[in-house]
């Protein structure tokens, strides 16, 4: 189980020539609570069986003076801990990274060198927060796109607005 | 006199337990996460026969019962065990990644003895040699049956594996199709039994989801085990549950005839997806 790949890792295996750019913004709203903490994220693409075709990103409380206690509360993605997380060794060479404050994020992808298979797929990003909720949001979409015009769809509790655009950088 | 009392109450409320009378006192360990991510974690687990599950109310479990069993199948120690007038706990830490299972009752089985005496109908529990020491075999239309129970629950950090559930090949054992540390609410769950080691078939189940005192009607789901010796459910309820299944059957001990009572107790978590 090992061998899930990341977007990067599928380049290895075939290379259409797609020149596009993938690039998921993800919205973490502002929260009025007494005791916040950024949320855990994870975004993946998932297959329509719900197996993970790639990770996009993991965002935890990295190691601090040598103590990973943020892997303690990964289980807590339950989602994506039960379709890729508990088989992975983390960190993830580009996918792992620090937790993210409120605001608008955008993380690309180059799908140049990180072609999937032509078929269907659901991107999907699950945060939980500390002492707060959890919410999962998805975006279905075909590969290869037709069209660069962005798919949005809104949280409402632990996510904001999630986006998914295709760039043609031709 | 009131100590001899109160253990005759235990000894029948073990038998009530083991005989699977519906609703009644039930057996269960509870860890405090089913499911745990990162290097090594602390695992605490309650251990108590109550009526509702899982509120402490009747009974705490004797903890000197109860192994932990590593995912590589080596002996984990247990710490912090305290035993408890309604409830009794543990801590062990999980080191490895995998399943660790926690059981009780180990299949080592125990003798009842029923006899009538001046007129009075008389109890006993305990181990063979001890009843061939008391003369309890010896007593008048002596009534013997023999029982093991087995309690348990499973946790796991990281991924699921299944090393601890290889089976001993005797009395009622679980084995998992179904992991018990990847059950969704909604999805179909397919649980085991062995008999001695073979499929054991026509067994009943009763499935009850936990935090039964917050419900009018207890939610049991009751299956039966097939040819395979398998059932299956869904649950549709996140939270903990738990199941049980007993079996009954006839057999000779030391030239004794006796009945044997075989049961099996588990206690299991739904995520919700």
């Amino acid at each position: 189980m090992r061998a899930i790949l990341t977007l990067a890792g599928l380049a290895v295996f075939s290379a259409p020539a797609l020149a596009d750019t993938m690039e998921v913004g993800i919205e973490i709203p502002r929260l009025t609570v007494a005791e916040y903490h950024r949320p855990y994220l994870a975004a993946w693409i998932a297959n329509p069986d719900n197996t993970v075709a790639a990770n996009l990103a993991v965002w935890y409380q990295q190691e601090r003076r040598g103590e990973d206690e943020g892997e303690t509360w990964l289980k807590d993605l339950r989602q994506w801990w039960r379709r890729a997380g508990r088989d992975l060794d983390m960190p993830i060479d580009g996918v792992s990274g620090p937790t993210q404050a409120p605001g608008s994020h955008t993380i690309s992808f180059d799908t140049d060198t990180a072609a999937l298979e032509p078929g269907d797929y659901v991107l999907t990003v699950e945060a939980v927060r500390e002492v707060g909720g959890r919410e999962m949001v998805q975006i279905p979409f075909t590969w290869p796109a037709t069209g660069t015009s962005p798919a949005t769809v809104s949280g409402e509790t632990e996510l904001g607005a999630i986006t998914l655009t295709f760039v043609d950088d031709k | 006199m009131k100590r001899l009392a109160l253990r005759m109450l235990a000894a029948s409320t073990l038998f009530l337990t083991v005989a699977g009378t519906a609703s009644a006192h039930r057996a269960w360990l509870l860890p405090s996460s089913f499911t745990l991510s990162g290097d090594e974690q602390w695992v605490t687990v309650d251990a108590a026969i109550s009526n509702d599950l899982f509120f402490p109310n009747h009974h705490g479990m004797d903890p000197a019962t109860i192994t932990v069993t590593a995912p590589d199948g080596s002996a984990v120690e247990i710490q912090n065990a305290a035993k408890g007038e309604i409830r009794s706990m543990l801590d062990f830490k999980a080191t490895q990644q995998g399943t660790y299972r926690i059981a009780t009752g180990g299949g080592e089985p125990f003798y009842f003895a029923s006899w009538e005496e001046n007129g009075e109908r008389k109890r006993w529990r305990g181990s063979l040699a001890d009843m061939r020491a008391e003369g309890i075999d010896k007593k008048p239309d002596v009534e013997v049956s023999q029982s093991s129970r087995s309690v348990e629950t499973f946790v796991t950090l990281g991924a699921p594996s299944t090393e601890v559930f290889a089976p001993a090949g005797k009395g009622l054992e679980f084995q998992p199709v179904t992991h018990p540390n990847d059950v969704f609410t909604g999805e179909p769950v397919s649980f085991k039994f062995l008999m001695d080691g073979k499929p054991a078939s026509g067994l009943e189940v009763e499935i009850l989801p936990g935090n039964d005192r917050y419900r009018d009607t207890p939610s049991v789901i009751k299956a039966t085990t097939n040819a395979e010796g398998v059932f299956t459910f869904t649950p549709e309820l996140p939270g903990p549950y738990w199941f049980t299944a007993g079996s009954e059957g006839d057999t000779v001990v030391d030239g004794m005839p006796m009945k044997v009572r075989s049961s099996y107790t588990a206690t299991f978590e739904a995520l919700p997806l």
